[in-house]
């Protein structure tokens, strides 16, 4: 069983088997190589095999999106990255493809058509909103998150970015958990900082950095668990609780990691 | 003698005309400096954008207190417009309210529902002076709103105020002539400039006439300057907020513009077929914006559309954090800039070639450094401003005309390039987290 839990097949694997997969699962860098979003990569191939949807991965055949490079101002490296990513998927036959990241999914599913690259592109909180909606995760309640106070922090890129704000929180509210709003939320949300390919450098000089601003304003809420879907707003968000020295309190978690944990992943 | 007036009345509109031709015709010549903008699609969502957001004040309703008191204004200014009609054409034919004896009773419904109108406008013009100068809401003030914004906005309040005392004294002076000189037209009485009339109570005809005339002169005057002076001013909004939002973004926010340009390029670079490739090459301009007229036209109007009413940049989470960034800035610069080159090349000077520039004199580096793309500016503006499209396309002239972006992204840049990650990562461990899935559990 756990074995199965833990099986990541490749686009590659499964065409040499003749095989092709429902959908990619597009991990992105973060999810890649993030000590820390890693842990939400495994936790969301966990919760694929559980359901038993047929995935894969690109594997060593992903690249960035080119997501940073064109908010830098860079946009011939990012049509290099789109054009040599396009032509890997369309290689492969790519449908479909579910992602953690909101930059990677904005950026595949709004801005790859105009260089050829279509595909129906969902985020993974619509994603598990849409198996906890089939009844396939979710709802047996009376998990460990049952009555725990969680805020979620809206991604810009799912929500302003894309109208996504509803998804994250019904998932949420599958936990039976107290979905707690901060002041600043929705089409409101304050941005974690990292947003516009300020994750690679440092601050303008300011009085404040952003992510303190919006780990306050989390803090306020009184909530133990601050959901994020985003790597970058984790990476953010995590900080700000570190700064603030609540890390024994406060925890920050992904909503995949949230309903692998519910389901005892 | 007697067609003095009218002949008067002549000449002040013609005056007036043709301040505002000349003055709309060079905003209109500033704003195409700008590039064409591919925005002609869908014209059935751009009409309804329209209506909603510009005619029916939808993203307003977001702080619903200056919504109600704007509303008041709002409604204010577009029905008794209708009353000016009347001035223009007793003002032609020498008469004098002609309306009234046609519509007779209804005449005074129509000019008591003007004046609840007019007391609702003085009402909001007065709690929005109080807002700005005794409460001093904080969006009202930043580094950008220097000594004209300031005035203007006050400006503007005052002469609306003014105009609408205006009316009212007309209307009361008007209701004593009547009722000692049965020639004037009856009009019945009106709800609230009733209340003025003891003020000019006990004067003869003789200077009411007189008051009378002069609040009506005063009154079509102001009007008329009023249009002259909102074509200089922020309240430019009134009449571009229309066109403003018809033109506005309807594909999802995230989504940057791409550049076929840098499409082309590319496709040749990795041997892929280019459409059009026969064709000379088209007139490649600068990549990205370094001035007005690298934007797109729309960017443009963008900036003269602006009412300065700081909604940006009270979000902008750079702007709270005390970054230099304010998108209200980024659109006041980009007009001032356009003003700028209008003025110069108007008067045969350089324009664009003053040695000035929009990004470097106007908007600085660290100002669009600082920008996280969140959207909450584009998201917060009541007549669907994008500042953030003008700050993406000053980073791409930094990126690929200067090579000026920060170290850390250019290290950024060349990580992508190399390891195809941001981050300096090899790129045969992209995939090393698969194995360390059986380790883990």
């Amino acid at each position: 069983m756990s074995e199965n839990l833990n099986q990541v097949p490749t686009m590659a694997d499964l065409m040499a088997k003749g095989e092709s997969p429902e959908i990619l699962f597009w991990v992105g860098c973060a999810g890649s190589y993030d000590d820390r979003y890693k842990k939400v990569t495994k936790a969301f191939v966990r919760i694929l095999n559980k359901v038993g949807i047929s995935f894969a991965v690109l594997g060593p055949e992903e690249a960035c999106t080119g997501d940073p490079a064109r908010r830098a101002g860079n946009e011939f490296l990012f049509q290099m990255q789109a054009m040599a990513n396009i032509q890997v998927m369309d290689g492969y036959g790519v449908k479909k493809i579910v992602t953690a990241c909101p930059h990677c999914f904005n950026t595949l599913k709004n801005e790859y058509p105009e260089l050829g690259g279509n595909y129906e592109v969902i985020h993974h909180a619509t994603f598990l909103q849409q198996l906890i909606n089939e009844g396939k995760v979710g709802l047996e309640g009376g998990g460990e998150f049952k009555g725990k106070k969680i805020t979620y922090h809206d991604s810009c890129y799912l929500g302003r970015a894309n109208n996504i704000y509803e998804a994250p929180r019904e998932v949420l509210a599958a936990l039976d958990a107290d979905l707690v709003e901060m002041k600043r939320c929705r089409t409101k949300g304050l941005c974690c900082g990292a947003g516009g390919a300020q994750m690679f450098k440092d601050a303008e000089p300011g009085n404040k950095e952003i992510n303190i601003e919006r780990t306050e304003e989390a803090l306020e809420t009184g909530a133990s668990i601050v959901a994020a879907a985003c790597p970058f707003c984790m990476t953010m968000m995590r900080d700000g609780v570190k700064a603030k020295e609540k890390e024994e309190q406060v925890e920050v978690l992904d909503l995949a990691e949230l309903i692998a944990k519910n389901e005892g992943l | 003698m007697q067609y003095v007036p009218q002949i008067a009345f002549f000449i002040v509109v013609a005056i007036a005309t043709y301040f505002l031709y000349k003055r709309v015709t060079r905003i209109r010549k500033n704003i195409l400096l700008g590039k064409p903008s591919g925005r002609v699609d869908n014209k059935a969502e751009r009409w309804r954008t329209m209506l909603l957001v510009a005619f029916g004040q939808k993203k307003m309703f977001k702080r619903i207190i200056p919504a109600l008191l704007h509303l008041l204004i709002y409604v204010g200014f577009l029905v008794i417009n209708l009353e000016v009609l009347e001035f223009v054409i007793d003002g032609l034919a020498g008469t004098h309210r002609i309306f009234a004896p046609y519509l007779g009773d209804f005449y005074t419904v129509l000019i008591n529902i003007f004046e609840f109108l007019a007391v609702g406008v003085l009402f909001s013009c007065l709690v929005f002076l109080i807002r700005r100068n005794v409460l001093k809401v904080k969006r009202f003030s930043g580094n950008e709103m220097k000594k004209w914004p300031t005035l203007d906005a006050n400006l503007i309040l005052v002469i609306e105020i003014i105009l609408m005392l205006a009316i009212l004294t007309m209307n009361a002076t008007d209701m004593l002539i009547q009722s000692q000189d049965e020639h004037y037209a009856q009009t019945g009485t009106f709800f609230f400039s009733q209340y003025l009339m003891p003020l000019f109570e006990g004067m003869s005809v003789g200077s009411l006439i007189l008051i009378e005339r002069f609040a009506w002169w005063f009154h079509i005057i102001g009007i008329l300057g009023f249009a002259v002076y909102v074509t200089y001013s922020k309240h430019l909004h009134i009449a571009l907020a229309f066109p403003n939002t018809f033109y506005s973004n309807l594909r999802p926010k995230g989504e940057i513009d791409n550049m076929p340009v840098v499409t082309n390029e590319v496709k040749m670079m990795l041997g892929m077929p280019v459409e059009n490739a026969g064709d000379p090459p088209a007139e490649v301009g600068r990549f990205g914006a370094k001035d007005v007229n690298d934007l797109s036209w729309v960017n443009i109007m963008n900036a003269y559309s602006c009412t300065e009413c700081g909604r940006c940049t009270s979000e902008c989470p750079a702007n709270q954090t005390g970054k230099k960034l304010s998108p209200r800035k980024i659109m006041m610069d980009t007009r001032d800039r356009a003003e700028e080159v209008g003025a110069s090349l108007a008067k045969g000077g350089k324009g664009l070639e003053d040695g000035k520039s929009l990004l470097g004199d106007y908007i600085t580096q660290e100002e669009i450094n600082a920008c996280t793309s969140c959207n909450a500016c584009v998201e917060a503006c009541p007549v669907n401003i994008d500042p953030l499209a003008i700050i993406l396309e000053m980073r791409r002239y930094t990126a690929m005309e200067e090579s000026g972006s920060p170290a850390s992204w250019n290290s950024m840049f060349q990580n992508v390039e190399t390891s195809f990650s941001p981050w300096k990562f090899a790129p045969t461990d992209r995939f090393n987290w698969a194995d360390e899935m059986n380790s883990d559990s």
